[in-house]
């Protein structure tokens, strides 16, 4: 394994390997409670707590943990941890709890929680895997909050409850659908995808068969049908 | 067959591995438990509490601010104020009878759901027995359409209706009804999610009102004569 | 009769579990290039769902009455053991079987439309029958978004579509499209 330094353990998650956004990882809680902010930032801080916690544990146990049922063993840990943030949400913020309803319980699947423990905080000391831990929530965090922002935005005319957009906006109420928000994660992937492309130039134009041409980014990922011919 | 050890294959070790694993998960389980038991201690209390502010607040919109109320579970098509031994008291259905100042009977506070435009819509209302009257409406859950069917909640003129109509209540297009007092406007564009949230009254009216007013009866006399 | 009916349709289409809930959107995402590979998956999901609906019923039942804060964990760990067990049943009885869903089953289990279920039957306190008839029609509906998208997916390998395009960002519009269209669906059932 590849040594790295703490900075890079704590940036990596932010962006370059953002949860939602790059590695498409807990595309559920990303798409389903961002229709609002405040929605979104709850969702957040719950993943965050449960990250947190449980790549603190899973690293300070790993030595004792055998491998062949490490798997059950993080996710006994992952799923007392959702267990506590649903019993203390609803304990103290039973308007947010009611509003996440079920998908507070399904934080226990989100893949990129037990990504992170059996990737890194298994195999790094304590202090590294809550770096880790903590990048990785602020780049889901930030991923919520670009969906969410958009949605509440364009959806309801307003940010955290607030009216910005004013009277005279029509709201966009397909943002707050759940068609909304494969449409706002779609288009930002798309907006990713051009800005990483247009670094690199297109390479040569491609002629088809029906007389169209296009030309293709360099980066862009091979088609079945090209690996085929290649 | 050999005679030599394998290190790692042999029956003994197999077993001091999976007796081990099982320790493993079975502590790990064991501290998991007891963590989520003290946690559940703490918030168990104040989650009943915000439950049942929530069902206070939610009474005092139908019943217009009652002075007390008094809980009483449906069973076996009775009014009980206690559940039964061994029962869900979560799963009975409950209603609530709020009295006012004069602590005279103000009416019930009945909960009903049923299918709505999208998914399942659930709506508290009060209801005098005795008047066949609907004293008010209240949508406690619903999934309808943002913008359309949810004015079920915020269209302000439409909840209104349901203060003082009479049931079984009629749905009729805005401005077209005849004025009777059994009607109720319902939402231009939210026809069907309107629909709906007079249909749980009325059945909810039509399979509990009976019982309501035998009960009403009963309460009335039974307090007058302690009195 | 006509409640479990509504139950079915309901989770099937109206709210449909992927396009209208964001459950299971893994195997939406990562398993719906191929229809046969589609039309497996789903019949797997199906399958497990099945199982799920039992178990969380059974302990909804007889084990969580007194302990409801032991759900989730309850849950997780016993849906994971019994797809277990049950995948070493299929190959051991069916290695045909086997070949076709075994591999899928693993991947199933740690999936949101899993544990979604059992939590949403929990929620809606739904009895027996309700659980089945909710889980037979959750993963009818999941199968039918993936093989809707997996058709889709077929035809756009054969067509020419922007460079730019041609990641998961016109996966996800695609869904999108399907998900505004299933909403077509609401008020099937209503007056």
């Amino acid at each position: 394994m590849r040594a790295t330094t703490p900075t890079e353990d704590l940036l990596r998650g932010i962006w370059r390997e953002n949860p939602v956004l790059i590695q498409l990882l807990g595309l559920c809680p990303a798409l389903a409670v961002t229709n609002t902010v405040a929605n979104g930032i709850a969702m957040g801080l719950a993943t965050t707590f449960v990250l947190m916690g449980s790549s603190l544990l899973v690293s300070l146990l790993s030595d004792y943990i055998p491998k062949e049922v490490r798997i059950s063993a993080y996710i006994l840990i992952i799923a007392t941890f959702v267990t506590l943030v649903d019993l203390i949400l609803a304990a103290v913020v039973p308007d947010i709890h009611k509003a996440l309803g079920a998908f507070i319980a399904l934080i226990v699947v989100n893949c990129m929680i037990l990504g992170r423990q059996e990737a890194f905080a298994s195999r790094r000391p304590v202090g590294r895997a809550l770096l880790d831990a903590a990048g990785t929530s602020a780049g889901f965090m930030i991923a919520l909050l670009l969906m969410s922002g958009f949605r509440e935005l364009l959806g309801n005319g307003s940010l955290l409850g607030v009216d910005v957009m004013g009277p005279g906006f029509e709201p966009w109420i397909i943002m707050i659908l759940p068609a909304g928000g494969f449409f706002m994660l779609g288009f930002i992937l798309l907006a990713l995808a051009w800005w990483q492309g247009r670094a690199q130039p297109p390479v040569k134009p491609r002629r088809w068969p029906n007389g169209v041409t296009t030309t293709t980014h360099a980066n862009a990922a091979p088609r079945e049908r090209d690996k085929v011919v290649a | 067959m050999s005679t030599q050890p394998v290190p790692g294959n042999g029956p003994g070790v197999a077993e001091v591995q999976s007796w081990r694993l099982v320790t493993t998960l079975a502590v790990a389980g064991m501290l998991a438990g007891l963590l989520i038991v003290l946690v559940f201690q703490w918030a168990h209390p104040r989650i009943l509490d915000h439950q049942e502010r929530a069902v206070t607040a939610a009474v005092d919109v139908v019943l217009s601010a009652p002075e007390r109320t008094e809980r009483y579970f449906v069973v076996d098509g009775q009014l009980r104020a206690e559940a039964p031994e061994g029962s869900d008291t979560l799963r009975l259905e409950r209603v609530f009878l709020g009295f006012d100042a004069s602590d005279a009977p103000i009416g019930y506070a009945v909960r009903g759901g049923e299918a709505g435009f999208q998914d399942i819509i659930t709506v508290l209302f009060g209801y005098h027995p005795a008047r066949d009257e609907v004293l008010g409406m209240l949508v406690l859950d619903n999934k309808e359409t943002p913008g359309l069917g949810d004015k079920i909640v915020k269209d302000t003129a439409f909840v209104a209706a349901f203060q003082g109509v009479r049931a079984p209540i009629q749905g009729v297009k805005a401005r077209a009804g005849s004025g009777a007092e059994t009607e109720v406007d319902m939402i231009t564009g939210a026809t069907i999610s309107s629909r709906a949230v007079i249909d749980i009254i009325n059945h909810r009216i039509e399979a509990l009102g009976p019982i309501l007013k035998r009960h009403l009866e009963t309460r009335v006399a039974g307090s007058g004569a302690s009195t | 009769m006509n409640e479990l009916i509504w139950i079915l349709i309901s989770a099937m289409v109206v709210n449909n579990f992927t396009l209208a809930l964001f459950l299971g959107l893994c195997p939406f995402l990562g398993v719906s290039g191929r229809v046969a590979t589609a039309l497996r998956m789903g019949a797997a999901n199906i399958f497990v769902m099945v199982i799920t609906s039992l178990a969380a019923w059974f302990l909804n039942s007889y084990v969580l009455a007194d302990a409801p804060y032991l759900r989730i964990i309850s849950f997780i760990v016993v849906i994971a053991s019994l797809v277990q067990i049950v995948e070493m049943a299929i190959k051991k009885l069916s290695p045909a079987l086997f070949r076709e869903l075994g591999i899928f089953l693993p991947l199933i289990t740690t999936n949101c439309a899993i544990l979604g279920l059992a939590i949403f039957q929990t929620n809606r306190g739904y009895g027996l029958a309700e659980g089945l008839f909710f889980a037979v029609g959750a993963g009818l509906g999941v199968t039918l978004a993936l093989v809707l998208m997996a058709s889709i997916r077929e035809r756009i390998e054969l067509s020419d579509v922007p460079a730019l395009a041609r990641n998961m960002g016109l996966v996800l519009i695609l869904a999108g499209t399907l998900s505004l269209a299933f909403t077509g669906f609401a008020g099937l059932f209503s007056s």
